[in-house]
């Protein structure tokens, strides 16, 4: 071991380095946040009011939860290689379970009272959902977006396994020359960016639901 | 396709199956593994949740520890401990133990302090000690969430124990990820991945399994209830 745990020297030779590797994770954390919420929020609204389509997709997409990513990164190697696709595909996968429970439960507890007035007042269904179900439903839907974020921000470094890792490349590259700088900068700024995107959420969330200010935690 | 006979090959070459690198010694070294760091882990969370749950304490502590916990990248605090701390099984098992401790934690909390008040105050009246409140009512009444916590942490140590061998520690059903990979030796990698994925399920089923088996027959109804306002925690994601 040398450096001590932090070898400033070393990450002043390396900064452009240790930036590309930081961009590199954002993408591998944004994409699949992105993706997995354009696939979970239509499947949301379909099931929020068919238990018999929301049980089998909470099933599903449970089952894929419970699967290590170190193996879902490797079982995809077959299909799409040592490649950006194979990372991105299960850290997606594992973005729907957060996504689709929150978004369904916050849709789901939208007081009956509020679903009925809107139907009274004449507002076709899509206007319903559009107008009044989901609004009320955001600040459950957003905290499901700050956990998949979360989640998903630690997860990247493990697809370093399959050469991808954005951080995880430099977590790696610590412990193979057994020099802990790269590991403590790339835990630090992992954690970091988790901090800073559940802080942004928030931020959005806070902004878009003005009438819930004063409640929000 | 050629990984798919690769894997087959791999299952059915009898050379696989006996000896240090065969598939039943790996399976019962990550076994082995997981078992000591969850037994560990739950050593330290549970008695700490239940105080906690119990006297009201240190509530955003737990919830502090649960959020901070999901924010850790895994795979890089496993290879720092080991980078510390010396290449062997103990980094590891540290490693792993800290990173199962706050689902357990934050659910025992959580448990114990979701228990309805006038039951607590029932029992207290009915002239319970402490120990008895926490023993016969609180704990019972708690039960399943504790599961979920023990569950979720058992799940996550056997998916980051097979990130040991990157760790240098070379045991358990990541060493053949580990080696296969740099190697090109595809039907070994898909084959311990199909373990892991396997064994991860499998853990995931047979505690779902106690978890109803130890909950007491008068909280099954409206726990199904609960399920479905329960936060996302669940699962392993290491």
């Amino acid at each position: 071991m040398r450096g001590g745990l932090l070898d400033l020297a070393w990450l002043g030779r390396n900064a452009d380095d240790v930036w590309a590797r930081f961009g590199e994770h954002v993408t591998l954390a944004v994409v699949p946040v992105v993706l997995g919420f354009l696939i979970a929020f239509p499947l949301a609204l379909a099931a929020a009011r068919r238990p018999g389509l929301y049980g089998p997709l909470l099933a599903v997409s449970g089952v894929l939860f419970t699967i290590p990513s170190i193996a879902l990164f490797v079982l995809l190697i077959p299909f799409t290689g040592l490649s950006r696709t194979s990372a991105l595909i299960p850290l997606t996968i594992y973005t729907l379970l957060i996504l689709l429970r929150n978004t369904v439960e916050g849709l789901r507890a939208v007081p009956r009272d509020v679903r009925e007035a809107a139907e009274a007042m004449g507002y076709t269904r899509v206007r319903q959902v559009v107008g009044v179900e989901v609004p009320l439903a955001l600040p459950v839907i957003v905290a499901g977006l700050r956990i998949a974020t979360v989640t998903t921000v630690g997860l990247v470094s493990v697809s370093a396994v399959i050469g991808q890792g954005g951080l995880g490349q430099l977590m790696l590259l610590g412990f193979q020359r057994q020099f802990p700088t790269p590991l403590v900068v790339a835990i630090v700024l992992s954690v970091a960016l988790a901090v800073v995107a559940d802080l942004t959420l928030l931020g959005v969330q806070r902004l878009l639901t003005p009438w819930d200010r004063g409640r929000a935690a | 396709m050629t990984s798919l006979t690769e894997t087959v090959r791999f299952f059915r070459d009898a050379a696989n199956w006996v000896g240090s690198d065969g598939v039943p010694t790996r399976l019962l070294e990550h076994l082995r593994l997981s078992i000591v760091a969850t037994l560990v882990a739950l050593a330290i969370a549970l008695p700490l949740g239940l105080w906690l749950g119990h006297t009201g304490k240190g509530g955003q502590l737990a919830i502090n520890v649960s959020n901070v916990g999901r924010a850790l990248p895994t795979f890089g605090i496993v290879l720092l401990a080991v980078t510390l701390l010396s290449i062997g099984s103990l980094p590891i098992l540290i490693a792993l133990v800290a990173l199962a401790i706050p689902p357990i934690l934050t659910n025992t909390f959580v448990g114990i302090r979701a228990v309805d008040r006038d039951v607590r105050d029932a029992a207290v009246g009915m002239g319970l000690t402490d120990l008895r409140v926490l023993r016969q009512v609180e704990v019972p009444m708690a039960l399943p969430l504790i599961m979920t916590g023990v569950r979720t942490s058992a799940v996550q140590v056997v998916a980051t124990a097979a990130i040991a061998p990157y760790g240098g520690l070379s045991e358990g059903l990541g060493v053949y990820i580990r080696n296969g990979i740099p190697q090109r030796r595809i039907g070994e990698v898909i084959a311990g991945a199909l373990l892991v994925a396997l064994l991860a399920l499998a853990v995931e089923f047979l505690l779902g399994r106690a978890e109803r088996a130890l909950t007491s027959e008068g909280l099954k109804a409206p726990a199904a209830r609960d399920v479905a306002v329960r936060p996302a925690t669940s699962g392993s994601l290491s």
